[in-house]
């Protein structure tokens, strides 16, 4: 007798224990966005991976987002604003929101808090970003098997020299006689500016537009014109079926879940995951077999597996800087403290970088 | 530097400059009368939206601008009734009305956002742009209608003892400053980037507004300001594509300079303000007195 109300209680306490977790208040979770989430670019991966996130943890969380949040003052108001209702877990998806998540996060030291593409960590925020410029390596090994010109069009915004270098590396070991002609946006949305300035690049003999601006103004004007493009951060082969090669497709569902299911468990720690090709952040979209031969499909798709298994590098030496000096010894590759801090462009890039 | 090239050039100048002359000569017409709408960017954005949503649905450019130039026709007729019926105040309606045709443009544009769309050929609409300033010109100069119009601008109450009616005027005016802004939204939606983006006309209503400052209400000097401006921000594209580093931020802001510096030299001495703007602008009529 007395083992069996022994054994009840231990029963009794388990399914207390289990009701309790059943129906424990959903975790919610919010999110930032620096634009909307139907760019087809940026922003709207981020709102993929947020559904992601929902469809694979279904009622253990619930899940706002703030839409077209400008990366100023008004930044703190809504990171607040999402703090002060309840979250306990928040991503700031744009690189501007650092200093705002920071000082927030300062205020709520209870809730977490997530801040993409940065470096600044604290207790209750963590960094996550993605190893973009080893996309970049295989759109450059594309590109300089593709242009006829010999001219690339490269459409950026400060923040990304590590693409253009790692693209022009790339794209240099197959064609020497590569040029990269550049044109600073000094916006991440305006779709007028983008397609005017994809069709300088164009006017100029690029025949190939890379781009690191949000929408895809500048790979419908290439297609408009007849060149070959690549899309950015999100597949947008159906606005150019005729320019689009591939894109570099940011993919954050699989992080966004993980997060948030250490969130539930309760094992939820600061810390930064720059994540690339073998982690799935960085994906490829689909290659063009309509415009890229074969063997070189064949050959980018062996560039992604040995840019996994860390059999290559994007960064390889030896890497000399603008002014010939020795950046990265022959057999070493950059660290990750140099690719973080790097403001210089390799040799033979024409042109300064904007200050 | 081949003779290619510098038709490129001329050519992508002419395609970006176009949205600017079509909302500035708009406002410029408005300003004109009297009235200073501030909601241009609103409209621009209201009409880029009705376009494009015409043409996806209906397949018609013909009907996409027609509904365009309808939909800038009822938000600026919206604007007409509160200034000129409610007698609000110019300035605070003309900021609230771009507000809301931003919101109300995301509002319509949501399902549509990403819509491919085949773009039209925009040298119509560029040659459109030059004959339109170019008659409203001569309208305002060489006819007795633009006379009157260019009276109520500069002193409402003489037009009335005159017997003209200035709300009359005055509406019309407004009318077809949003028709315009309408016309130009609908151009960078269907011709200029073809897509429909949220808030896609970045900036460009204000650029336009510190045009009409610029040109000194005058209208053939809207083609020049326009010109400058579109110009300028194409070439230092080029010059960047050429190796050549500027900062772009200058750029940038070097439309609302320039415009700052014109406003400098027209206000340093009364007269020329008198001579320059119209003398009425943002003065609300009342007709009892």
């Amino acid at each position: 007798m007395k083992n069996l109300i022994k054994l009840l209680t231990i029963v009794s306490v388990f399914f207390c224990f289990f009701l309790n977790s059943a129906y424990a208040d959903p975790k919610k979770i919010g999110f930032i966005y620096i634009g909307p989430p139907g760019d087809h670019g940026w922003t709207y991966q981020h709102d993929q991976g947020r559904k992601h996130m929902m469809s694979q943890l279904g009622g253990a969380v619930e899940s706002t987002y703030l839409e077209n949040i400008p990366e100023n003052a008004d930044a703190v108001r809504a990171i607040r604003k999402l703090a002060s209702s309840g979250h306990d877990l928040i991503f700031t998806t744009s690189f501007n929101y650092m200093d705002q998540t920071l000082e927030v996060a300062k205020e709520f030291p209870n809730i977490k808090f997530e801040h993409a593409t940065g470096y600044m960590r604290a207790d209750n925020v963590s960094t996550y970003g993605g190893r973009f410029y080893e996309g970049r390596v295989i759109e450059g090994h594309l590109a300089g098997w593709l242009t006829k010109t010999n001219t690339i069009g490269y459409i950026p915004i400060p923040e990304v020299i590590r693409g253009i270098n790692a693209f022009y590396l790339a794209a240099s070991k197959v064609n020497p006689k590569i040029k990269i002609k550049i044109i600073w946006a000094f916006t991440w949305y305006d779709p007028g500016k983008e397609a005017d300035a994809a069709n300088t690049l164009i006017n100029q003999g690029a025949d190939i537009i890379v781009q690191h601006t949000d929408t895809f103004a500048p790979c419908q004007a290439a297609e408009k014109a007849g060149v070959l493009a690549f899309g950015q951060a999100s597949d947008q082969s159906h606005f150019c079926p005729n320019a689009h090669l591939t894109a570099i497709v940011d993919d954050w569902g699989p992080y966004y879940t993980q997060r948030a299911q250490d969130l539930v468990n309760g094992n939820w720690t600061s810390g930064d995951t720059w994540g690339g090709l073998d982690s799935g952040m960085v994906a490829m979209a689909p290659y063009n077999n309509k415009i890229i031969p074969a063997p070189i499909i064949q050959e980018v798709i062996n560039m992604e597996i040995a840019l996994k298994d860390g059999s290559m590098h994007a960064f390889e030496g030896p890497i000399y800087n603008q002014a010939g000096e020795l950046v990265v010894p022959e057999g070493q590759v950059a660290d990750d403290g140099m690719l973080l801090g790097m403001n210089f462009y390799v040799q033979g890039i024409d042109g300064d970088i904007p200050q | 530097m081949n003779i290619d090239l510098i038709l490129g050039i001329i050519n992508i100048i002419l395609i970006a400059t176009t949205p600017l002359v079509f909302a500035a000569i708009g406002e410029l017409v408005t300003e004109k009368t009297g009235v200073l709408n501030l909601g241009v960017e609103g409209m621009m954005l209201v009409g880029a939206v009705t376009a494009f949503v015409t043409l996806v649905i209906t397949g018609s450019y013909f009907l996409a601008f027609l509904f365009s130039i309808i939909s800038g026709l009822i938000i600026s007729g919206l604007f007409a009734f509160l200034v000129l019926i409610l007698m609000s105040n110019q300035v605070a309606t003309g900021l609230a009305l771009t507000i809301f045709g931003i919101g109300l443009s995301s509002m319509i544009g949501k399902e549509y956002i990403g819509t491919p769309i085949n773009g039209l050929n925009p040298y119509f609409f560029i040659v459109l742009s030059f004959v339109i300033v170019f008659a409203t010109s001569y309208f305002f100069y060489k006819t007795k209608m633009g006379l009157i119009f260019r009276a109520v601008g500069e002193s409402h109450l003489s037009a009335h003892a005159l017997g003209y009616s200035v709300i009359k005027i005055r509406l019309l005016a407004i009318l077809f400053g949003g028709a315009m802004c309408a016309l130009s939204g609908s151009y960078m939606s269907i011709c200029y980037a073809p897509m429909w983006q949220e808030n896609m006309t970045a900036g460009r209503g204000w650029i336009a507004l510190a045009l009409v400052v610029f040109a000194t209400w005058k209208p053939n000097r809207i083609l020049i300001g326009a010109y400058i401006f579109g110009g300028v921000s194409i070439m230092q594209m080029n010059l960047q594509a050429f190796g050549f580093s500027i900062p772009g931020q200058f750029f940038n802001m070097a439309p609302y300079l320039a415009t700052m510096i014109v406003l400098v030299s027209i206000s340093s001495n009364k007269l020329r303000i008198k001579l320059s703007s119209p003398s009425s602008l943002t003065k609300p009529f009342f007709k009892g007195r």
